[in-house]
């Protein structure tokens, strides 16, 4: 399942999308977030299911504009912290 | 002279329904979903997985209270007790303080999982259209969410927002769909949020246009706004849209005419989508239990 969490505003759409076919809850992402934007838990959205899955907190979702322009490329496009740190590949994001 | 002060025209009625067909005391597993949406709030109880009874009101202040009111109201006359209700999942907005539910499910699951049961198996794309939000859902034939899209930050757009239009223009809410329906149909207001469309809307009364007109743009506001938010997502066949905003048509037929397809008429009312889909995962929840414990 694809879950994006953010918004999209007058200024552009803000989104990380967490992949939770291929997520398997490492939690690598969460450690290396500067920002505590990423947490691991019960998928909410498959309540049958028990295996763990990456998520935006509910804090984050509707700030994800500044919650993440610290690790946002200045000069050379580079990969976020927790789309590197992903191994599986399920981060992206919209930006 | 008459004053206007006591017609509430956003007030929608309130409903309750009970299955004539159905008897709970042969049931196996009775199950229920309560939705305490920021709006409304909707309880339903199930036999089976099958409907048996629901009722359909406002939210108050009071979160708890409102799930009480809710679950009391849908079982009343029935002879069926609350704690009967072998298991109860709360969703929604107030999802965490229905005091009697065993677990919360975000109300995405459920109204995907609702949508399959409202409209079958071959859904797979939802609209939630809330009091305060709305959501786009994609869905396998067992509505089990595939992806999901929220809106933006604030209510603009939403059920609420229809509510204070349907104030504004003194027309009842039921009545605001149809009436929008007009044959020369004006550039949508260019905002959507509640409160620079109501002023836009003032300004367009000012300038003489007809009620009907200044719904019909808002109305195609509100349409395109989540036909963006359809597109990012994808939108693939069928599709439906369940919610308050699923009953005007004002909208409906919008969205429709924008995306170039139709949704299924709804057999039950479409705000019960979340609470059905509630109900069921309790059935779903019970069953994994009894399977467990052998």
């Amino acid at each position: 399942m694809k879950a994006n969490y953010g918004y999209k505003d007058g200024s552009g759409e803000y989104f990380i999308t967490v992949d939770t076919d291929l997520c398997d809850g490492c939690g690598k992402c969460v450690d290396t977030c500067p920002e505590g934007v990423l947490e691991v838990v019960e998928n909410e959205l498959d309540p049958l299911a028990e295996e763990l899955v990456a998520r935006v907190t509910e804090e984050h979702r509707k700030k994800i504009k500044y919650s993440c322009a610290p690790c946002k490329p200045t000069g050379e496009s580079r990969e976020l912290p927790c789309v590197q740190a992903c191994e599986p590949r399920a981060l992206t994001h919209s930006w | 002279m008459t004053s206007t002060e006591s017609i509430e025209y956003w007030r929608w009625t309130e409903s309750r329904w009970t299955n004539p067909d159905l008897d709970w005391k042969d049931a196996d597993i009775i199950t229920a979903g309560i939705d305490v949406g920021s709006v409304s709030t909707q309880a339903v109880v199930m036999v089976d997985g099958n409907l048996y009874c629901y009722s359909n009101m406002r939210t108050g202040s009071d979160s708890p209270d409102s799930a009480n009111r809710a679950i009391n109201w849908a079982l009343e006359d029935t002879g069926l007790t609350l704690n009967k209700i072998e298991y109860a999942v709360g969703t929604g907005y107030g999802r965490v303080n229905v005091p009697f539910a065993k677990r919360a499910i975000t109300e995405i699951a459920c109204h995907a999982r609702g949508a399959n049961y409202m409209y079958g198996p071959t859904i797979r794309t939802v609209l939630d259209m809330g009091g305060q939000d709305c959501k786009a859902i994609r869905c396998d034939q067992r509505g089990k969410v595939t992806a999901f899209l929220m809106n933006d930050k604030c209510a603009a757009g939403t059920g609420r927002g229809m509510e204070v239009f349907a104030d504004l223009l003194q027309v009842h809410i039921n009545d605001v769909g149809q009436m929008s329906l007009v044959d020369d149909e004006p550039e949508p207001v260019s905002s959507t949020c509640v409160v620079f469309a109501k002023s836009e809307a003032v300004g367009l009364l000012r300038k003489g246009w007809s009620k009907e007109r200044v719904l019909a743009a808002y109305c195609a506001a509100m349409a395109h706004r989540v036909v963006t938010l359809l597109e990012r997502l994808g939108v693939e066949n069928d599709f439906a849209i369940t919610g308050g905003i699923a009953k005007n048509i004002g909208v409906v037929s919008r969205i429709e005419k924008e995306l170039e397809i139709t949704a299924p008429e709804p057999n039950v009312d479409p705000q019960l989508a979340g609470a059905i889909g509630g109900a069921l995962f309790g059935k779903a929840l019970v069953e994994k239990a009894r399977k467990k414990a052998g």
